[in-house]
């Protein structure tokens, strides 16, 4: 393949577009897919072919607004239906060079017009399952064009420029974890893709996974060339099926295609990938666990250093980074590093996805510039909260993370300010709780979490958020005393302190922020045995007796 | 000076620690020109007087007696010591709690039992669901483990208790000790 | 060459020392006579860092180290005592003595235990974090030796030493956080497993979860000493 073969490819996949009038998108991500979107693209494609008008149906990855799905656009108009069934095909062939039909159709400017999709770019317009569908958006342009006219270290080098940091949670400079592994000696090197994603409530990189594997793909072996890599592993979770038969048949795609596999483009470059099945376990998000996981052996983590970028796969320097992460990389090496790096704010530039739930209107999948403020994102995007109920907190960072209190959500979204409101970034997870919700609850909800999904390695993460988790379910009991919240405390200082991996570190976030904006609910459980959101079930204090 | 009152009480343990506590011998004499044991299960006091200076608590929590028991001794005194492994960490007792009460209570009284078998409802205290130290009850002062504390650690504990000079409770004893 | 050969200096609680490159601080604090509590390392097996005990501070960090694992750099500043690991390392004690029924007065290990010793040596008289009081299994299927899970605390001693030394690997590890345990082959009975019967892993648990049947009572010293020695013969083959 080179890169007048790519052009070709892509020409004649726009060529072939023109043919049609009309291109009627169905979304078929996982939402979607429950609702009955296989019907409905089945139904559009019989009424399509009755109807004697040229319309491609098409397929295609999540397009953002899960709550009103299952959603299809109709282009070129761009129109956008909403809770579309089977029953409805008819009626949206027959519009087609008409009106359209007022019943479905849905105005979410206020939600599109705020976000700026570089990573979710192709979301919605492509069919995840056609590598030709990626090429002729300009995929693959760019590892043929680094390939072909740009040294590992220019690669290197633009994405350094761009000021992308690491989107799974840490925010560690992409470029220069790609400069360490690339500067370290060995004649093996390994690129990883994360892709364990499993946070409560987060479904970004299975969106970007089912919706656009090449993008990942392609991501890869640009980082492949640039650290001097051969080979790669794209490590999903066994719950995302419909993910890894979409990266199984992207491989085999690009396999075909010839943009995997030796001499890429008639270069010295080889790269080749496999996908590895996490069994689920949430600590092999953690790059250690990650790594034993892969190499066949327990999924614990170890103590870094050694940093994988030095010491990874079999002991041989590897680079780790997520999907999103990935997916960011194509076009950066499209646009240049100095287009990303104007998007975003001060330290943290470029875009990110959330995965938008909870109490919000519009839950789903939504990307914005960093730097957005959190009202815009919960009351413009979003939608605000639904049914009258009002807002009381955003947890961010899944059971790392934090909650941020209604008051402060002027707050712009970047790494560091929200790790300074004592939550962090995460992978892109966004719960909105509304009063209905009880803080303590919640907490204990996310302790729970870190408790089941502890490795159970070192003791204060195996050990420690039991006891949180049993003081936490004190307080919600009506049991719990003013000397044990004092105890908690303690011993989340000594969790955050002591852990062996980020896992442990962060478990206690959950509760040091819910304490830091909301110790009065604490307050409320422990002295005057009352649930002020009423989500506990406090009884009158009585010793149970044998 | 007058003397101060000590009050010595046993809960769901073995009297082990009392008797450690006897094993102080000559000393005892010593001691007495500084305490006056005003409760005991070794005097003849029935009531827990209303003002104790020193208090030490052996054993357990496992009982429903217990805990009223342990309520009324914080109440009524200024220094309460944990006297003992049972008293500090739930020890032997303790060992019932991953079975529970009714195993324990079914083991005791029905399978073990030749006659009478019958779990007494009247006069034995309800036992606990669970066993626990007496500080998960009561605010406790001095914790002094060991299974029992030896004579020479209840001598060294008593005397800074009573002249108020500092104590280094790990210098003197462990759990299991 | 020079590499292996580099000397460092660094200061661990204010006195001066000097280490090979690639030296753990644990090793340099030792060589030194300074004291760094341990519990799941054990000389002459491979380095978790799980325990936590060893952490140490590291002037300009905020991070906390383990001692074990982390190798000295030139410059180092170390300090191993301070009021916060003091207090770090009673909590993770506290919270080993509550996660499992460690009943010192009838273990055989009283007296002989490294759990118990370090609880003493760091001033703990009571444990504040509610007991878990797990039920657990006994396992003494095994003719010679016994596994106690009441009285484990998952230092995987006997997994490290079982395939790092014997060479048998039947000891690992099942199960996640609070109910993880060790086990023995695919989790057979210990007395149906491929173990040799050579006893190791029970010379080096440091509680009384593994022992020996014929040993009565208290009377259960361990003698992990074989460990360096073994390893060293080795070598010199």
């Amino acid at each position: 393949m080179t890169i007048e073969e790519l052009e070709q490819i892509a020409t004649s996949v726009r060529q072939e577009h023109e043919k049609y009038d009309y291109e009627v998108n169905v979304c078929m991500d996982l939402a979607c897919a429950s609702q009955g979107a296989d019907r409905l693209r089945e139904a559009l494609v019989k009424e399509a072919e009755a109807s004697g008008k040229k319309v491609l149906v098409r397929r295609t990855g999540c397009m953002g607004p899960c709550s009103s799905g299952p959603l299809v656009r109709v282009d070129p108009a761009e129109t956008l239906y909403r809770h579309v069934h089977s029953d409805h095909a008819e009626s949206i062939v027959a519009s087609l060079g008409g009106e359209p039909v007022a019943e479905l159709q849905c105005d979410l400017s206020d939600h599109f017009d705020k976000q700026v999709r570089v990573v979710l770019e192709n979301a919605g317009y492509i069919d995840p399952e056609k590598i030709d569908d990626y090429i002729g958006r300009d995929g693959y342009k760019a590892l043929l064009t680094a390939l072909t006219e740009m040294t590992p270290n220019g690669v290197i080098h633009r994405i350094t420029e761009s000021g992308l940091r690491g989107r799974g949670g840490g925010g560690y400079p992409t470029g220069l974890k790609w400069g360490t592994v690339s500067k370290a000696g060995g004649d093996m090197k390994y690129v990883v893709c994360n892709g364990d994603e499993g946070d409560p409530g987060a479904f970004m990189d299975r969106s970007v996974m089912e919706g656009d594997p090449h993008r990942v793909i392609e991501g890869m072996a640009i980082a492949a060339y640039a650290v001097g890599a051969s080979k790669g592993f794209i490590y999903v979770r066994a719950e995302y099926p419909v993910a890894v038969s979409r990266l199984t048949t992207a491989l085999r795609e690009a396999r075909r295609r010839g943009l995997l596999g030796n001499n890429i483009c008639g270069t010295t470059f080889n790269f080749d990938m496999e996908i590895r099945l996490g069994a689920g376990a949430f600590v092999c998000g953690e790059e250690t666990a990650l790594i034993a996981s892969i190499e066949g052996r327990r999924g614990t983590p170890k103590p870094r250093p050694p940093y994988p970028a030095v010491s990874g796969l079999w002991g041989k320097p590897t680079l780790i980074n997520n999907v999103e992460t990935y997916a960011n990389v194509a076009p950066i090496m499209r646009n240049g590093g100095k287009w990303f790096f104007n998007m975003g704010s001060e330290r943290s530039k470029g875009t990110k996805v959330f995965a938008l739930t909870g109490k919000i209107t519009n839950t789903g999948l939504v990307e914005v510039p960093m730097g957005i403020k959190l009202w815009e994102i919960i009351d413009v995007i979003g939608g605000g909260v639904p049914d009258g109920h009002k807002l009381k907190a955003v947890q961010t960072g899944g059971p790392s993370g934090g909650c941020i209190p209604a008051d402060m959500l002027d707050l712009g979204v970047s790494y560091d300010a929200l790790m300074a409101a004592g939550s962090i970034m995460g992978s892109g997870g966004m719960i909105v709780m509304d009063d209905t919700s009880c803080m303590v609850n919640v907490a204990r909800f996310f302790v729970e979490f870190c408790m089941t999904e502890s490795c159970g390695k070192c003791i204060p993460c195996r050990a420690g958020t039991a006891q949180m988790y049993t003081l936490l379910s004190r307080f919600c009991d009506g049991s719990g005393t003013m000397e044990e919240l004092e105890l908690l405390e303690e011993l989340c200082g000594t969790i955050k302190d002591t852990s062996l991996c980020g896992l442990g570190m962060t478990a206690p976030n959950p509760v040091l922020s819910t304490l830091k904006y909301f110790r009065n609910e604490y307050i409320e459980h422990i002295v005057h045995k009352r649930c002020p959101a009423g989500v506990c079930n406090i009884k009158a204090p009585v010793e149970v007796l044998a | 000076m007058s003397k101060l009152k000590l009050a010595t009480v046993w809960l769901d343990g073995c009297s082990g620690c009392h008797m450690s506590f006897l094993d102080m011998d000559e000393r005892l004499i010593e001691l007495a020109e500084f305490v006056d044991v005003v409760y005991s299960p070794i005097v003849d006091a029935k009531e827990f007087p209303d003002e104790v200076d020193i208090v030490l608590v052996e054993g357990a929590v496992a009982s429903v007696d217990d805990e009223k028991k342990i309520k009324k001794i914080r109440a009524h005194s200024k220094t309460l010591v944990a006297m003992g492994d049972c008293a500090v960490a739930g020890n032997v007792p303790s060992m019932r709690n991953p079975i529970g009460p009714d195993a324990i209570l079914e083991r005791a009284y029905i399978e073990n039992a030749t006659v009478q078998q019958q779990i007494p409802c009247v006069v034995v205290p309800k036992l606990l669901k669970v066993v626990r130290p007496i500080h998960e009850f009561v605010n406790v002062d001095v914790f002094l483990p060991g299974c029992p504390p030896s004579a020479d650690t209840f001598y060294a504990a008593l005397t800074a208790l009573v002249t108020g000079e500092p104590l280094d409770i790990p210098a003197l004893t462990r759990f299991g000790a | 060459m020079s590499d292996a050969v580099e000397v460092k200096t660094l200061i661990i609680d204010e006195q001066e020392v000097s280490a090979r490159r690639g030296q753990t601080i644990l090793e340099v604090a030792r060589e030194n006579e300074i004291y760094i509590p341990t519990l799941c390392h054990m000389e002459g097996l491979s380095d978790v860092g799980a325990c936590r005990m060893c952490l140490v501070e590291i002037k300009g960090s905020k991070k906390l180290l383990p001692a074990c694992v982390a190798t000295v750099f030139e410059g180092m500043e170390v300090s191993t005592n301070t009021e916060r690991l003091k207090q770090h390392r009673r909590t993770i004690l506290e919270l080993l003595f509550a996660e499992r029924n460690h009943i010192c007065s009838v273990c055989v290990a009283n007296g002989h235990c490294e759990l118990q010793t370090l609880g003493q040596e760091q001033g703990l008289t009571h444990i504040r974090l509610p007991y878990r009081n797990p039920q657990l299994t006994v396992d003494a299927s095994n003719e010679r030796f016994t596994i106690d899970h009441n009285r484990c605390i998952l230092c995987t001693r006997c997994v490290r030493v079982c395939a790092e030394i014997e060479g048998a690997h039947v000891w690992d590890v099942m199960g996640r956080g609070i109910n993880s345990i060790v086990i023995t082959d695919l989790h057979e009975d210990w007395g149906s497993s491929s173990c040799t019967r050579c006893g190791k892993c029970v010379q080096v648990c440091p509680t009384g979860a593994l022992f020996d049947k014929s040993k009565v009572g208290t009377d259960h010293p361990k003698n992990p000493e074989f460990l360096p020695y073994l390893n060293l013969m080795r070598e010199a083959q």
